[in-house]
């Protein structure tokens, strides 16, 4: 066959999979991302107001030429929804909007010529609501929710200020869900190493056994096995009851609902991402390596530290890499096992998705921790390539 | 006796049911070059693992230098060990593999330097330190491995068939200079081969291994010329083994009778009358005519060009005699009666 009519052949086999990815993949993520930027109800609501205020300095109320186009709009409003969403929206930017609104657009519907809203009502002097106004109509894209989802808000003169203390806590979820994915990815490699090494220096069937050891978590459902743990780690479960009719501990060690918990069973889970990929490195490194430091004179642990490990670097990368990332992204196991102080990030997305349909936000703390990753992940590569180890 | 340097005092090694060294006693001397040799599976890479320190003996006492190194971890025993596959660190370059045993020795960063410099000028790869071993051809890597295994100056060196993997012309040319550095450093070298001319060539030498057990030990000579059983002497080079039953031993003479009765005699070897034996006499040795002592006459069944000589097949007294002749006009051709001769001193008796 000629190669160009292979081409279309080819586009016609990897149709599938673009479709697939673009339908499922792609579209929500854009849909997802989009929803967190994109702020279109004002605008909508109050097409008007944006160019009447763009001039407005906002040092006091706005003159009565902007006062009026506002009250135009507003008189013009015949969706109770649309108005609906424009209160919440306006709400959420700066409380005391719900009453303000109400009032406001009955005493215009009732009195069709009066334009001077400070009559209305004396809060319409205060800059701080024309502040609001003019933040939401000036654009359909808003960056509130990815400073949100940073702990971050803007002040109503427009900087970028921390949010008070209390009020969110996304920056400390964050920085717990890397924490916790980094103890993972720790114990995982503690545990998987080694293990991998002896599956490796065995072979036929106890081969076959340590490997179907290590993957059979992968065989069950994460919630039956995150049940498991919760049945095991119980102050009265299997392993505390161990550890006292041992003697090794008097009373009941405190497994479940804290961060030793959360991070026992997410190891278990993800354990096999570590060890595979190890595992498939160390087989393909020479035997006769190891023999050869010890005859040229290296103990065993320096010919680990000289030569096995730096042989295998590529298998702890791709491995921790594995582990890590699919760590960031847990949830259910945090959720069942850990106590308040161990959500991660993925349950306040959840929470937001599902919960308080905020979409936005759910959105927004989606990019950030995306973010986030990406650049730790780049970080990674550079510091790989910099060793880079090519058996 | 003075006491040898490399010791194995009755070791054995057993794999489960399978005996693979079997009562080895051997002693290498000091600066010796001793080439293993064996057909594949008769225990000499288990040998040699042995004396690394890489398999402990079932059995026997293995010493080094006077000094018993069954305890010995193979880390401790200074022994430059060349891999059958080189076993060099990809991850490291051509310098930094043969800098390896320096570092774990602590040598100094300068000093250290110096003498990669010198080992890779010695083995000529002054111009590659740089490069992975990837990026190296097989001798070049066979190179690098030789300097590695000696750069630290270890007092003894073992190489497993280290000379495997090349082609017939740098296989050679490798001989020669792992032949020219044992001379000049003085080294102890135990060499393992599968290869009869490999080790004829290089060794001081040569033992030959069977199911675990030396076959005979002896000069490259000796083992040549004098085989002591029938196993070395088909092992090494070509041979002719005939058939013949002893008849008398008279004095310094031997004599013993073919198949079609025709007798013949040997030189220097007590023979009891009657006893079963084969006469091993080289290809060379056989002259393809009547002028030597012991005649034979034959058909010529199959003539071989060889290039510089000829290869005659020929069926004598019911069995099968190769010889080698020199290229000539004269040559005899398939079907000719010939008439073949050797003397005495060339053929050598083994038991059957
Ligand atoms: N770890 C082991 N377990 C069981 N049997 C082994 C082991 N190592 C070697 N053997 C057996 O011991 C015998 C001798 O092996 P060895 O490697 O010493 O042979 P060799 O003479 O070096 O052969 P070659 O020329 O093929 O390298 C073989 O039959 C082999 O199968
Ligand atoms: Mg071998």
């Amino acid at each position: 066959m000629s190669r160009r009519r292979r081409l279309p052949v080819s586009l016609a086999l990897i149709a599938p999979l673009g479709l697939f990815l673009l339908i499922f993949f792609a579209a929500p993520l854009y849909t997802m991302m989009s929803a967190a930027v994109s702020d279109p109800i004002a605008s909508r609501a109050l097409p008007g107001v944006g160019s009447a205020l763009a001039s407005w300095d906002g040092s006091a109320a706005p003159g009565p030429d902007a006062q009026a186009v506002f009250a135009r709009d507003i008189r013009s409003i015949e969706d109770d929804q649309l108005f609906g969403d424009l209160v919440r929206r306006l709400n959420s930017a700066k409380p005391g909007f719900r009453t303000l609104m109400s009032k406001t657009r009955t005493a215009l519907r009732e009195d069709l010529k009066a334009n001077d809203l400070v009559a209305i009502d004396e809060r319409w002097s205060d800059p701080a609501y024309w502040q609001a106004v003019k933040t939401a109509t000036a654009s359909t894209f808003t960056d509130r929710n990815l400073l949100a989802a940073v702990d971050l808000e803007r002040s109503p003169a427009g900087d970028i200020q921390a949010m008070p203390a209390g009020i969110s806590a996304n920056r400390t979820t964050l920085a717990r869900t890397f924490v916790v994915s980094l103890l993972v990815t720790i114990a995982c490699l503690l545990i998987g190493f080694p293990y991998a090494m002896i599956a490796a220096s065995v072979e036929g069937w106890k081969r076959q056994l340590l490997l179907g050891a290590v993957l059979l978590p992968l065989w069950t459902s994460l919630l039956v096995r995150t049940a498991a743990w919760f049945i095991l780690l119980q102050d009265n479960g299997l392993i505390n009851s161990a550890l006292m009719a041992l003697g090794l501990s008097s009373g009941p060690v405190p497994l479940i609902f804290n961060r030793t918990g959360v991070v026992i069973a997410m190891t278990h889970v993800l354990l096999p991402f570590m060890v595979l990929p190890i595992f498939s490195v160390l087989i393909g490194i020479p035997k006769n390596l190891m023999p050869a430091a010890a005859s040229l004179g290296a103990a065993p642990i320096r010919a680990f530290w000289k030569v096995l490990l730096p042989l295998s670097m590529r298998g702890v990368v791709s491995g921790s890499l594995l582990v890590f990332m699919s760590a960031l992204g847990y949830y259910i196991t945090p959720a069942l096992i850990g106590g308040a102080q161990d959500q991660m990030i993925s349950s306040v997305i959840a929470y937001y998705a599902t919960g308080a349909a905020n979409w936005a936000m759910a959105g927004a703390l989606g990019i950030v921790l995306l973010a986030a990753t990406i650049i730790l992940y780049t970080l990674y590569l550079r510091l790989a390539s910099d060793q880079q180890v090519q058996p | 006796m003075t006491q040898p340097f490399i010791g194995f005092e009755k070791v054995s090694k057993v794999f489960g049911a399978l005996t693979v060294v079997d009562q080895l006693d051997l002693a290498i001397h000091e600066g010796e070059f001793v080439s293993m040799l064996g057909p594949s599976g008769s225990g000499k890479t288990t040998i040699l693992m042995m004396l690394a320190g890489f398999e402990a003996p079932s059995s026997g006492k293995i010493s080094v230098a006077g000094r018993q190194v069954d305890q010995l971890p193979p880390h401790k025993r200074n022994m430059g060990v060349v891999f059958q596959n080189y076993a060099l660190f990809p991850h490291m370059s051509v310098a930094d593999n043969i800098a390896f045993p320096l570092s774990m020795r602590g040598v100094a960063k300068a000093e250290s330097d110096q003498r990669v410099r010198r080992a890779l000028d010695m083995v000529q790869l002054g111009a590659l330190s740089d490069r992975r071993p990837s990026q190296l051809s097989g001798g070049q890597q066979q190179r690098v491995a030789l300097a590695r295994a000696l750069v630290f100056e270890p007092q003894v060196v073992l190489m497993d068939e280290p000379l495997g993997a090349l082609d017939k012309k740098l296989r050679e040319q490798m001989q020669l200079d792992i032949r020219d550095l044992h001379r000049r450093l003085g080294l102890t070298i135990v060499f393992v081969t599968h290869d009869q001319s490999e080790a004829l060539t290089m060794s001081d030498r040569i033992a030959v291994f069977n199911r675990g057990k030396i076959e005979q030990i002896g000069t490259p000579n000796e083992i040549y010329d004098h085989p002591a059983t029938r196993f070395v002497a088909e092992f090494i080079g070509e041979t002719n083994l005939i058939h013949a039953t002893a008849e008398a031993a008279d004095g310094e003479v031997s004599r013993v009778v073919l198949a079609n009765g025709q007798s013949l005699s040997v030189g220097r070897k007590a023979l009891k009358p009657g006893e079963q034996v084969c006469l091993s006499v080289r290809p060379e040795r056989i002259k393809p005519s009547g002028t030597q002592e012991n005649r034979i006459a034959g058909t010529v069944r199959d003539v071989v060009y060889h290039g510089d000589h000829l290869r005659l097949i020929v069926d004598a007294a019911g069995q099968t005699v190769v010889l080698r002749s020199e290229r000539s006009e004269a040559a005899p051709t398939i079907g000719d009666g010939i008439e073949m001769s050797f003397s005495p001193r060339d053929c050598w008796v083994v038991a059957r």
